[in-house]
């Protein structure tokens, strides 16, 4: 069995990370990675994929673009590149091809099973990410067979995907993104629509993005919102990263040709059955991002960044299909692939140890464990907006490698 | 989970037991499933008189205060003596009464005051589903229509934003414009 005082499950961006805060604070630690560094980006991507976040908005601890294009978007090769050099510059200590197989207390340290051996450690931080597992709606399983499925994960190119309609179900930055690349292939794609966040990937001039950093939205901690359940369940930004800086949403996709339907709830007889909310779930959304977009209008008005910005405007409401569809015949219709771009759900079937609530999450206060020297990193608003981003860890380990830092002093003083 | 009503609402709900409701139920999921009830009995033609007395909830059986009742017949196009609305506009009733709970509940949660809310719903159906001309054409609506009417001490966003807040959390809303299951049984 081999030691050391911290176990960082994941070596993605919030691994890594942390990692970087703790050898600046000379706490002695291994990263563990079931694949290689960025796994998921290596292995859970369509190939077209662009990150949705400029290039500068990739802040890390110690590490940030340095290259003479900061207002473009890395192709999937260039975010894996960025990730292997901030590896090797910050020198992170990371057992690669390691999987982890559980995680249990023993005695007042962790027990880390592993592929490659066993290890015994004060404190584990978990950097697996919040997209390990797709949330597949139960309905998926009274699809025939004929049918093919599959998740956003395990989508690549039009070439994959048989000849025929395709059904894209959800419509967020992942679903949006794979319907307008299948439209542009020359498949029939129908999208299905439930609760979504709309966004224009510019106003009044400036990157959306740039504008929100600017006002400090991503910087809003889980003190400034009336609703954390609710927002940490908030689904991603309908927003992609192309060279020519295009606003995708469920306008532009319609005009490409995508049919877009409700919510589906069910399926039977290879007829999808679709929620007759499409209209409440585009007006929620429109005047969201219209609320959203007067506060940066606010904001713009009371700051230097007013002399570079076009006027305020108003975006196009987003068109209702006439009569939008309540049920899909899926055969009727020549759709022979469904893929599921309905988000995902972290994966804990490792964590023996009881700090998970009624519905499977972690119990957690910004990062912190409800188990002594347990902490969590990268998830979903874990103690800002950002916390989730690529640009949203450094702020996160800073702070909880303080805390562990300081609770690995009080166990040591206490152990004397 | 009874809680005093608080003078200090601006349209009469009070918000901060539904907040409260909702913290106590996610310690205790058990508590929050619900099953509403209602009995009917047939009075001749085609006529119908409903009671609804009693539900259960937060574990326990419930009766109310007095015994609540609907009487459903049909106008006299439809040869009937029309001695009471029809069962397709009690649906509208009672969409028009969740949402307009919601709007009440949403605005009171939003410090907005609201100085009259009125609905218009409309039901569209034709009657070739349920006289059984043409399998094509589905029994009920083939769509429903609701106009509010608000007069708040708010934008125009503001309320849209209200309205569309009750859709989201509204029962009916959900009972309407998704499938449910339904099971029908026989005594023997």
């Amino acid at each position: 069995m081999r030691h050391t005082t911290t176990i960082i499950i994941g070596a993605g961006q919030a691994g890594l990370a942390m990692s970087h805060c703790l050898t600046e604070q000379n706490i002695d630690h291994v990263v563990l990675e079931r694949g290689q560094v960025a796994n998921s980006w290596r292995t859970e991507r369509w190939d077209s994929l662009r990150l949705l976040s400029p290039n500068w908005q990739s802040r890390l601890p110690g590490y940030t673009y340095q290259g003479s294009d900061p207002d473009g978007f890395r192709t999937l090769d260039e975010t894996i590149q960025f990730f292997d050099g901030y590896s090797s510059q910050i020198n992170a200590p990371i057992e690669t091809e390691t999987g982890v197989l559980g995680v249990e207390p023993y005695g007042d340290d962790y027990l880390v099973r592993t592929t490659q051996g066993d290890w015994l450690c004060r404190s584990v931080v978990i950097a697996t990410g919040c997209m390990s597992t797709p949330n597949i709606p139960a309905f998926a399983r009274d699809l025939t067979s004929d049918i093919r499925t599959l998740s956003s994960k395990a989508y690549r190119n039009p070439e994959q995907i048989e000849e025929g309609g395709v059904l894209v179900v959800g419509p967020s930055a992942s679903g949006i993104q794979i319907a307008q690349e299948l439209q542009s292939a020359g498949r029939n794609v129908t999208l299905s629509v439930g609760e979504h966040v709309r966004l224009p990937r510019t106003y009044r001039g400036l990157d959306i993005l740039k504008l929100m950093d600017l006002a400090g939205v991503f910087d809003h901690t889980i003190h400034d919102v009336d609703d954390l359940n609710r927002v940490r369940r908030l689904p991603s930004m309908q927003l992609i990263g192309s060279p020519t800086r295009d606003t995708i949403s469920l306008n532009s996709l319609q005009t490409s040709g995508v049919e877009i339907v409700g919510r589906s709830m069910g399926a039977r007889d290879n007829c999808v059955q679709l929620s007759g909310s499409l209209s409440n779930v585009c007006q929620l959304a429109d005047l969201k991002m219209n609320r959203l977009l007067r506060t940066l209008d606010g904001w713009i008005d009371q700051s230097d960044v007013r002399e570079i910005c076009l006027e305020a405007y108003d975006l196009a409401p987003t068109r209702m299909p006439e009569t939008p569809c309540l049920s899909l015949d899926l055969k009727d219709r020549g759709i022979k692939t469904i893929i599921w771009a309905t988000g995902f759900r972290p994966d804990y079937s490792w964590l023996n140890v009881p700090v998970l609530d009624g519905r499977g999450r972690l119990r957690h206060d910004g990062g912190i464990v409800s188990a002594p020297g347990l902490y969590a990193m990268g998830l979903s608003f874990m103690r800002k907006r950002k916390s989730n981003f690529i640009d949203g860890v450094a702020d996160d380990a800073r702070a909880l490698s303080l805390h562990l830092n300081a609770y690995l002093s009080a166990a040591a003083a206490q152990a004397a | 989970m009874q809680t005093e009503t608080t003078n200090t609402t601006k349209n009469g709900v009070n918000v901060d037991a539904l907040l409260q409701a909702r913290e106590i139920l996610e310690g205790a999921p058990q508590a929050a499933d619900f099953i509403w009830k209602a009995s009917s009995e047939w009075k001749g033609g085609v006529h119908t008189r409903t009671e609804m007395n009693g539900f259960f909830g937060l574990g326990e059986e419930h009766k109310r205060k007095q015994t609540f009742v609907s009487e459903t017949d049909h106008p006299e196009v439809f040869a009937a003596p029309d001695s009471a609305a029809t069962p397709v506009e009690l649906i509208l009733s009672g969409l028009a009464g969740c949402l307009v709970a919601g709007v009440a509940s949403v605005a009171e949660n939003r410090g907005i005051q609201l100085n009259s809310v009125t609905a218009t719903l409309e039901g569209d159906m034709n009657l070739y589903g349920i006289l059984g001309i043409d399998s094509g054409t589905r029994n009920g609506f083939s769509a429903i229509r609701v106009k509010f009417d608000i007069d708040a001490d708010a934008s125009e966003e503001d309320i849209k934003a209200v309205v569309a807040q009750s859709q989201k959390r509204s029962a009916v809303f959900d009972i309407i414009t998704n499938p449910t299951n339904v099971f029908v049984d026989v005594a023997c």
